[in-house]
């Protein structure tokens, strides 16, 4: 017998604003949620891992045990940027497969309604003297002077270089993957936008960096998503109606970037997401062929492009056909981002990396409504922090 | 009264280029200040020159930035000759019918601003080399 470790309960809260609840009343909501979706109580879990990244270093993880329950266990409060969620999530994976506990729980949150840029959001004025300082001996602010920090910005040249590399990849097609993603979050009502929009209002939107315009880029917003994590020993010993709706964690991989050339210079998010999604299907003894669903980390539209080669959902540089060919779409054969994905449905940062396995979660136990992917039995969630840091997990219903 | 480059890995003087340090193990280049080398664990590195043409591999417009910076600008990466720069794009209109992936360009250095003692930042970007776009 395996010792898997399982998904038994999840959830994540409405996404968008919030603005009568504080970061620890969605983070209380999301964790209560997923323990009554669990059918277990703070007294049951044994290990608590939480991300709250614009407050990283808040001690997110015991303010939440403050108001749902101070059991004494121990409290991991972890922030890795857009991967916060997805490590939190693998901290409690490998607490339980340690044996250290039977139940985990992870815990993401964020207040970010009305943020703007997360990333090279302000710069600092030239001083009165030119005095060299940081790792580069800079004498000025460098954002927007020796290229960009900012996240729509990076992103798009991330898109625009597979396009440079391949080909075929123009405004147009980032924006109809958009159009797609926003398609989708129609049948999302925790989405933070569910409004359909036509190819013409995406590329006649506010350009943010070209090619990503604004409703191409992931929506800053308020939200937050918690799992509980039990060994497979313990689930056994549960319910049937808990074991049923039980969801096998297949795989639990998080990578960060090998050295390659250039990778200091613009991020590379290819070959991490590559070697993760590799690990990833070699620990679940599944192909990208038998995935029938992926949540993918769509911050921008010129990244969802990028990860479907690096997933290996297609061949090596055919990315572009990929998307043409229809396939991704809710009812191609591997639907992508059919929650709307971060584009539409929302980005809280440290909520998105355990958000994107719900969706999966739910639609595998059947439970996912108007937007259910029928029969959907193995699922791919993806994120990916800045710096890098990428997180893949393979989620497999339990069997009937 | 003198002038100090943005960057303390642009040279300035006749023949204004940019330096790298090299890993001497390696080869691995890095620009900024090395404590050892990220690609092989190596800890000595020398100072290369690196080409001051190339070749625009990606790039974007940036149309909305902080406060204080000039929008629209490109920002991209030029491959020099093997070694990956980043960099705005300069002397070239910042619309997607101008700017060309592939385009070669070459290194151009220009102030950028005089301090309280009269010196000049001098900063740096690549310009297009030849511009016979589509007319
Ligand atoms: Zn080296």
């Amino acid at each position: 017998m395996s010792d898997s470790v399982w998904i038994l309960g999840i959830t994540m809260t409405k996404f968008g604003k919030s603005p009568e609840k504080d970061v620890i009343d969605l983070a209380s909501e999301a964790a209560l949620a997923a323990l009554a979706d669990g059918g277990v109580t703070m007294k049951d879990v044994g290990i608590l891992a939480a991300g709250n990244l614009m407050n990283a270093s808040a001690g997110i993880g015991q303010q939440l045990q403050k108001q749902i329950g101070q059991t004494g266990i121990p409290v991991y409060n972890v922030a890795n940027a857009c991967a916060t969620g997805a490590t939190a999530l693998r901290t409690a994976v490998m607490a339980v497969k340690a044996g250290e506990c039977d139940v985990g729980m992870a815990v993401g949150v964020e207040k970010l309604a009305g943020a703007g840029l997360l990333a090279g959001g302000n710069r600092k004025a030239d001083g009165d003297s030119w005095t060299p300082s940081g790792r580069y001996g800079s004498v000025a602010p460098l954002d927007g002077r020796v290229g960009t920090e900012t996240m729509p910005g990076v992103f798009a040249q991330i898109g625009m270089e597979y396009g440079h590399r391949y080909g075929g990849a123009d405004f147009e097609l980032f924006a109809r993957i958009s159009q797609k993603n926003h398609a989708h979050s129609t049948l999302n009502p925790l989405a933070a936008y569910s409004k359909k929009m036509s190819l013409e209002e995406i590329m006649g939107d506010v350009m943010i960096a070209y090619p990503n315009t604004r409703p191409m880029c992931s929506a800053n917003c308020d939200g937050a998503a918690a799992a509980v994590v039990v060994s497979e020993a313990k689930l056994r010993m549960l319910d049937p109606d808990q074991r049923r709706r039980a969801v096998k964690i297949s795989a639990s991989v998080l990578t960060t970037d090998p050295w390659e050339e250039a990778c200091q210079v613009l991020p590379n998010v290819n070959t991490l997401t590559r070697n993760a999604a590799a690990k990833a299907y070699e620990q679940a003894g599944v192909g990208p062929e038998d995935l029938d669903l992926v949540e993918l980390h769509d911050c921008f539209a010129t990244a969802e492009l990028v990860h479907y080669d690096n997933l290996m959902l297609c061949e090596s540089g055919g990315a572009v056909d990929f998307f043409n060919s229809g396939v991704t779409w809710r009812d191609g054969s591997i639907p992508v981002n059919v929650s709307g994905g971060l584009e539409s449905k929302g980005h809280p940062i440290a909520a998105t990396g355990i958000a994107n396995i719900w969706e999966v979660c739910h639609h595998l136990r059947g439970e996912a409504g108007d937007r259910q992917i029928e029969g959907a039995s193995v699922g791919l969630a993806h994120v990916i922090g800045l710096g890098s840091a990428c997180g893949v997990h393979v989620l497999e219903k339990a069997a009937a | 009264m003198g002038q100090v480059p943005l960057v303390d890995y642009l040279v300035l003087g006749d023949d204004p280029h940019l330096v790298a340090n090299q890993c001497a193990s390696c080869k691995a280049r890095f620009f900024d200040r090395r404590n050892a080398c990220a690609a092989c664990g190596a800890t000595a590195f020398s100072a290369v020159d690196v080409p001051t043409e190339g070749e625009l591999v990606t790039y974007t417009i940036v149309a909305f930035a902080a406060p204080g910076v000039p929008v629209p600008f490109i920002a991209g990466v030029i491959d020099c000759g093997g070694t990956s720069v980043r960099a705005n794009v300069v002397g070239c209109e910042p619309d997607p019918e101008h700017v060309r992936l592939g385009m070669k360009v070459r290194l151009k250095t220009f102030p950028i601003g005089t301090d309280g003692d009269g010196v000049d930042a001098i900063g740096f970007g690549f310009e297009p080399i030849d511009t016979k776009e589509a007319p």
